[in-house]
């Protein structure tokens, strides 16, 4: 068994940072596990420009925004195992890895970081009908198969979901020569970024669908078309009478993302079911002491500068830990989720906060002209005026410790919307 | 001609009507605040893009992921995509490596955004 002070199981865009701002704030007994061939997670295979403009002021490529972190990575030696995949965690921080190299591993961690992003919601959890004809894919399998392996997946395709990757993908597919025919969303909204929608989509004249969905998919081999129908908004049945039917050999879901937790239950971290993440307080340390969580895995982000930026806290509170500078305060408020607003992270906060933190959160429709308040008990202590809020843009809000001095008697922090729904 | 595009500036998606007499814009409207007035008339005007693609690496089927240098003007993104596919690089290239220059006849460069040794 091998003795290491803070070991990080992933490295995509949340490991590296956590590495990176680890090794500055003085660790120098890092590692990293990745069970890719190479470091950079996801952010390898979104090859769009996009990245990076609120860390470095200039819009880069995935690869590229990467490539910064893992140049930073070898600058300080910091060591990375590629080609191991952790399969288990024990409570006291006994890691098991295996790779092709070494075989089976264990670690003993002083502490542990969990950056082990998320996976798509695949086909099976959606229920639409028809046979397990070949040619539905994820949208990010897709984007996998075109950007790193240089294969094409079909030639005519319809997209079902808005999330920004199949938007992404509707632009790819054009630029490889396919015919996008359709982008189907349930919702009366998309979940995707407003510039995506017009960039990709509008820019190509592919229609955007809202409020539809695909009610049957024919064929057996390959698939051959897909049947779309209007939905009522308000109980998303299918409307009868409006079905219409495209043909194509493509369906890539972009039905939304989940967070990659089995690893993190194994460790018995307690995983909110409002995130599908850990639950963790504002120094993002989970319910098991010294296992801290950040990234896709804690919550699915829409951008990854704000992975970087929360991944970099995880790493430095890690590194406190391992000296015995962390305080684990057992008396925390909760974080309410109010009206329009769901999954808020962090879920506990120190009744002894003595730095401002931030608090994340997606709202849980459309709102315009709102209004995000925070409720120290009773007291409503901030709020934050906002034009339009949309569940596909994340809310960040600032906490300060004054905050706590409005009311010391409180017994729960409530995060809220006060608007209109639109 | 009568024009209407969405605003990207913010999660709003002002959508902005204008009315053009050729490249000329005569009114804008919808707009809530400048940036929408003013990504207004650079998109009715000459709307550009940045292009990321894919090109052929010699002895590999696992592509190169490249970039426009710069955004180019709508109108040429699918030349420049036709370029782009045309082309094979070697090994080994580097981030930040122009891999065409002047692409369809622009001062806009293609650029390696990936390494491969
Ligand atoms: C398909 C897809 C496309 C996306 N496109 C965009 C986009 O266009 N723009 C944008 O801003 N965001 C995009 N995102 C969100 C993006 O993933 C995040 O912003 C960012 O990459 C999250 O970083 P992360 O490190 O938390 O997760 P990831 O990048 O997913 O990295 C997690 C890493 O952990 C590794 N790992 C997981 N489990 C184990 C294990 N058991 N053992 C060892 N290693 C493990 C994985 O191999 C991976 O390398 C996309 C997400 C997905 C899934
Ligand atoms: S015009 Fe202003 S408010 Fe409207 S979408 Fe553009 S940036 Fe947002």
């Amino acid at each position: 068994m091998r003795n290491v002070d803070i070991l990080i199981i992933g490295g995509g865009p949340a490991g590296l940072a956590a590495a990176i701002s680890a090794y500055e704030a003085g660790c120098r007994d890092i590692l990293i596990l990745e069970r890719e061939e190479n470091l950079g997670g996801i952010l390898k295979q979104c090859i769009h420009n996009g990245f990076g403009l609120h860390t470095f002021k200039e819009e880069l490529t995935g690869p590229e925004y990467a490539q910064r972190y893992i140049d930073k990575v070898l600058e300080y030696g910091i060591p990375a195992q590629c080609d191991t995949m952790v399969i288990n965690i024990t409570p006291d921080k006994v890691v098991t890895a295996v790779s092709r190299g070494a075989g089976l591993e264990h670690f003993k961690a002083k502490s542990i970081i969990l950056a082990m992003g998320c996976r798509e919601r695949p086909r099976g959890s959606l229920g639409t009908p028809g046979w397990r004809c070949s040619g539905i894919y994820t949208a990010g399998t897709a984007q996998k198969f075109t950007n790193l392996k240089g294969l094409m997946p079909g030639k005519r395709v319809v997209i079902l979901g808005s999330g920004d990757i199949g938007l992404i993908m509707a632009r790819r597919m054009t630029f490889l020569g396919a015919k996008v025919l359709a982008c189907v969303e349930l919702m009366p909204y998309s979940a995707g970024l407003k510039r995506n929608i017009v960039q990709c989509l509008d820019d190509y004249g592919i229609p955007l669908l809202l409020s539809h969905t695909v009610v049957d998919i024919a064929g057996r081999e390959r698939l051959e078309g897909v049947t779309v129908a209007e939905v009522d908004p308000k109980t998303l049945k299918p409307i009868p009478g409006t079905e219409q039917y495209f043909e194509c050999d493509t369906l890539l879901l972009s039905v939304g993302l989940i967070p990659e937790n089995e690893l993190s239950t194994m460790a018995g971290v307690k995983i909110s079911p409002a995130t599908n993440g850990a639950e963790v307080n504002e120094n993002l340390e989970t319910s098991v002491e010294g296992i801290f969580s950040c990234g896709n895995v804690l919550h699915v982000h829409d951008l990854v500068d704000y992975v970087s930026e929360e991944s970099a806290k995880a790493g430095a509170n890690a590194y406190k830990y391992v000296q015995g500078q962390l305080s684990r305060e057992e008396d925390t408020l909760e974080v309410e989720n109010g009206f329009g607003v769901s999954g808020a992270v962090p879920q506990h906060i120190s009744k002894d906060l003595n730095e401002p933190i931030t608090i994340m959160f997606r709202p849980r429709g459309v709102f315009k002209d709102a209004q995000v308040c925070i409720d120290v008990g009773d007291v409503q202590v901030a709020t934050k005026k906002s034009r339009i809020l949309t569940p596909g843009e994340m809310v960040t809000l600032k906490f300060s410790p004054e905050y706590l001095r409005k009311n010391t008697n409180a017994d729960k922090i409530t995060v809220r919307v006060e608007a209109q729904q639109s | 001609m009568i024009k209407e595009i969405t605003c990207i500036g913010c999660p709003m998606g002002c959508r902005i009507t204008a009315e053009l007499d050729g490249d000329k814009i005569l009114s804008i409207e919808g707009f809530t605040c400048n940036i929408g007035k003013k990504y207004a008339q650079e998109e009715l005007t000459v709307p550009t893009r940045m292009v990321t693609a894919l090109m052929h690496i010699c002895g590999t089927d696992q592509p190169l992921s490249v970039k426009t240098s710069k955004p180019i003007e709508k109108s040429k993104i699918f030349d420049c995509l036709k370029e782009i596919s045309n082309h094979y690089v070697m090994r080994p290239v580097h981030i930040g490596e122009v891999v065409i220059k002047n692409v369809c006849g622009t001062s806009v460069d293609i650029v390696a955004t990936r390494d491969v040794e």
